[in-house]
């Protein structure tokens, strides 16, 4: 593909809008309620634009894709903790650590069809908590404090926070385009080939086992190179944070509620989704009824509408698929 | 050594509880080709469904279960109306992701009125002792339990005229309605059996252990381990498996720590599904061609 | 010439029923081969046992010399052999040309996507859905649907094709058209390993003809020879209408 389509393609420049939008929109005013605000947004539409590549385009569901997120994290406060790397170089390298195992894991589990792989991605969640909870190395049970010296080199407590951000703001933008390139290529061909039928698929030629283990893998890198820099940042993590489930659920409900398969979908969704939970929580009555919700959401979107948001988009407006992928 | 045997008997005992709701899981799957990720909280229910029977309104523990099997059977026919009728033949991530759906409200709405608080169903019955070693009463008495629903379960398939239409539909469901069985009035009822067994399921569980809200995912991982290893859509290879699965947890419990057993649990799993995806038993209903 | 495909012994049994026995018969390169026989007979699943989607219990499958028995249905698609089924599988989401170029892209030629786009519509154009590219597969009409199984796995350039029932649930023009289309296909070179039931349409179209039944060959020559072979008219008063056509057929 060359450099000059990709610049031709409006795609490109919306994503690097938003990125500059998130960039800029917190740092002029230095509005730090707006860059928390956002940087979860942000952490939400990486999960969820690296879940829809199993998601969406190869239609194999990840329950517990939170624990690349949960073991990236791990990885990058070990690195930086106890072998005394800098953040960057333990962020990535974390992030490699993960996606070779996922890899591995992958290898294992993508063997099983629809509801099996589902079900496996659970228990290799699960599997991975209860392993790190009993790990003393890594903390057990009660986890990993991270002192305050370890921000001095990124210049102290506070401006740590905006570089972490900043970094962040970069994961996600990189989400969005690998999601979008996946999509062009004849790798992501082969996955979409493998979500619609998969045995057909096969007999194309398509080397489902292959390719899905591979898009295991990918899709696990930047989650976890996104949770090292999470919990980095929060100072702290423990298993029950780590792993915990209702992260990848939700996931799940932002990818289905903006548009599974399409590259915009999950940011949309992830946006969308990030505004309802704000408003659930301040509200008293439905505080506690944050999953409550994302159920009956979920439920009316695959009864209904199960193409989400841009699904509808696209029905109505066929010429925005040019446009927004 | 003696020790050991109790710990795999009583196993065993508490193992058949897990193969009944195990058929949940196969029986649903083996009609209509959908994973009910409802199970985990259909068990929490009739968990709760002893507590509330027993605790508020004064009904000897054992009669809570008819209850709690015809609000199972309603509710399962409820759900099947609502969230998996229009998934059928839609890809299986529909299905999945309608069942998972319900289960996050269910558990949500759950959480909201109960917490998280353990819950406890004091039920004591006589036990059978063996030297210095007693096999508690209620253990004997769920096993009892459900060894006769699955009479009940195969005495319907294989005798009743809804039975046969249930077997009829899981074997084939295109010629099941060329024959004119109302094809979705069966796939409701089956549904509605799997959810009733899962209700009663977790009413004999209550009776033998504490639960919270959110054991049901335990459980539920607990049946999808024992189904995998008896073949999906295969009842009775579910009773055998469940009793398999009471087996290794009698033969580790005592060496493992209780945090590890689920780990053992989901790597067996993984296994069995990975290296024999039939299922260790291979018996087999009806099954669809290819 | 050595066969381009070898059927050698070939064996499958599904619980207590033996689906195919001993299966041995050999398709030359060039040549349309028609498989017919009763229903049940086993042909369909000779296909699956072929193209590797099921695995034979006994015997061997060679493809231009090399042994394929049971490796997994991609690879046998990217050693040149594609496949149509007998109920069709569009990728349904997908467009004509999108359906196309993925069995451009993952068959023999292994084609990096721009090119595949040229091999995907020129194949989509041969079987004559040039005016429908960008339908999404599931608008099309079962004929459409049928052309767009066949399409899909000429664009993956194939040296051997296996149709399954490809004229199966279409109207009398379309299967005249449909006859057409594989007949220009085979004089681009591909060999065809066909199964069909329309008898007038196998007989006309294949050079020979092996009959299948209960799982075992029961004849084998040009279409002629079969159709008054006793053994083959016998097995077919089973089934008296079968039997009519392919009395009337040659």
């Amino acid at each position: 593909m060359r450099v000059g389509t990709i610049l031709g393609r409006p795609f490109f420049w919306i994503v690097a809008a938003a990125i500059a939008l998130f960039v800029l929109a917190p740092t002029l005013g230095n509005n730090v309620e707006l860059r928390e605000s956002l940087l979860l947004a942000a952490v939400y539409i990486t999960l969820a634009s690296n879940l829809n590549l199993m998601l969406g385009y190869a239609g194999y569901v990840n329950f517990g894709s939170i624990v690349f997120f949960g073991l990236g994290g791990y990885f990058c406060i070990y690195f930086v903790n106890s072998l005394h790397w800098g953040l960057a170089p333990a962020a990535i390298a974390g992030g490699a650590a993960v996606s070779v195992l996922a890899l591995l894991f992958g290898l294992g589990i993508l063997r099983l069809r629809g509801a099996y792989f589902a079900l496996a991605t659970i228990g290799v969640n699960e599997a991975v908590m209860a392993f790190v909870t009993n790990f003393q190395p890594w903390g057990g049970g009660t986890g990993i404090y991270l002192s305050t010296e370890l921000f001095k080199p990124l210049g102290g407590p506070a401006a740590a926070l905006w570089v972490i951000y900043y970094i962040l703001v970069g994961v996600m933008g990189l989400s969005l385009y690998l999601s979008y390139f996946v999509k062009l290529s004849k790798f992501g061909l082969g996955l979409l080939a493998i979500g619609q039928n998969e045995d057909a698929a096969a007999v194309l030629g398509v080397p489902a086992p292959r390719y899905k283990a591979l898009a295991y893998c990918v899709s696990a890198f930047l989650p976890a190179i996104a949770g090292g820099l999470y919990f980095f940042k929060g100072a702290f993590i423990q298993p029950t944070d780590a792993f915990d489930l209702q992260f990848s659920t939700e996931a799940i409900v932002i990818v289905m509620l903006g548009g599974q398969g399409t590259v915009m979908g999950p940011a949309l969704g992830a946006y969308l989704y990030e505004q309802l939970r704000g408003w659930l929580l301040t509200s008293d009555t439905f505080a506690n009824f944050q999953l409550v919700i994302a159920g009956v959401l979920l439920l009316v979107i695959v009864l209904f509408a199960p193409g989400g948001l841009m699904g509808w988009l696209y029905g109505r407006w066929p010429r925005l698929k040019r446009v927004l992928e | 050594m003696i020790g050991l045997l109790a710990s795999i008997l009583d196993g065993l005992l508490v193992g058949s509880v897990y193969g009944l709701a195990a058929m949940g899981i196969t029986l649903i799957w083996g009609v209509m080709d959908v994973i009910n990720l409802t199970h985990g909280s259909m068990i929490v229910a009739g968990m709760f469904g002893l507590y509330l029977l027993f605790n508020d309104a004064g009904v000897p523990v054992y009669a809570t279960l008819p209850p709690v099997l015809v609000a199972g059977l309603l509710f399962g026919i409820a759900l099947y109306g609502i969230a998996v009728h229009r998934m059928i033949g839609r890809p299986p991530l529909m299905s999945l992701l309608s069942t998972f759906s319900v289960n996050l409200v269910l558990v949500g709405l759950a959480t909201a009125e109960w917490g998280t608080v353990l819950f406890n169903v004091p039920v004591s019955l006589p036990g059978f002792s063996l030297g210095r070693y007693t096999f508690p009463g209620t253990h004997i008495m769920a096993a009892v339990m459900t060894a006769v629903i699955a009479g009940i379960l195969y005495a319907f398939l294989f005798h009743t005229r809804p039975g046969k239409a249930v077997r009829a539909v899981s074997g084939n469901r295109e010629a099941a309605e060329l024959v004119g069985i109302p094809t979705t009035r069966v796939l409701a009822l089956a549904f509605g059996l799997g959810v009733a067994l899962a209700c009663v399921s977790g009413m004999l569980i209550a009776t033998l252990f504490p639960f919270t809200v959110l054991s049901g995912d335990a459980y539920q991982l607990k049946s999808f381990v024992v189904t995998v290893l008896g073949g999906l859509g295969n009842p009775t290879g579910a009773l055998i498996g469940g009793i398999a699965l009471g087996l290794f947890e009698g033969l580790a419990t005592p060496f493992m720590p209780v945090s590890w057993t689920l780990v053992f649990e989901f790597v067996l799993f993984v296994i069995v599904l990975i290296a024999f995806p039939g299922g260790l038993l291979n018996l087999r209903w009806p099954r669809r061609a290819g | 010439m050595t066969a381009l495909l070898e059927i050698v012994g070939l064996s499958k049994r599904f619980g207590g029923v033996a689906a195919v026995q001993e299966l041995s018969f050999a398709v030359e390169e060039h040549e349309i081969l028609g498989l017919i026989g009763p229903n049940g007979a086993g042909k369909s699943t000779l296909f699956n046992l072929i193209n590797g989607v099921q695995v034979p219990d006994a015997g061997r499958v060679v493809f231009r010399g090399i042994d394929i028995t049971g490796i997994p249905p991609y690879r046998v698609a990217r050693a040149g052999l594609a496949r149509t089924h007998q109920i069709v599988q569009p990728l349904a989401a997908m467009s004509v040309l999108e359906n196309c170029i993925v069995g451009a892209c993952f068959g023999r030629e292994n084609l990096p996507l721009h090119r595949a786009r040229e091999a995907a519509e020129e194949a989509a154009v041969f079987v004559g859905l040039e005016d429908r590219l960008d339908t999404p597969a599931s608008q099309l009409t079962i004929a459409g649907k049928k052309r767009l199984e066949l399409a899909r796995s000429l664009a993956a350039q194939p040296t051997l094709l296996l149709l399954d029932e490809v004229l199966a649930g279409l109207n009398p023009t379309e299967v005249e058209r449909m006859i057409e289309v594989i007949r220009r296909i085979r004089e681009r070179g591909v060999t065809i390993l066909i199964i069909e039931h329309l008898m007038q349409a196998i007989m006309s179209l294949s050079h020979r003809i092996v009959v299948l039944n209960i799982g075992r060959k029961l004849a084998e020559g040009p279409p002629a020879a079969v159709a008054n072979d006793p053994a083959v008219i016998e097995a077919y008063l089973g089934d008296p209408a079968l039997a009519a056509e392919l009395l009337g057929a040659v």
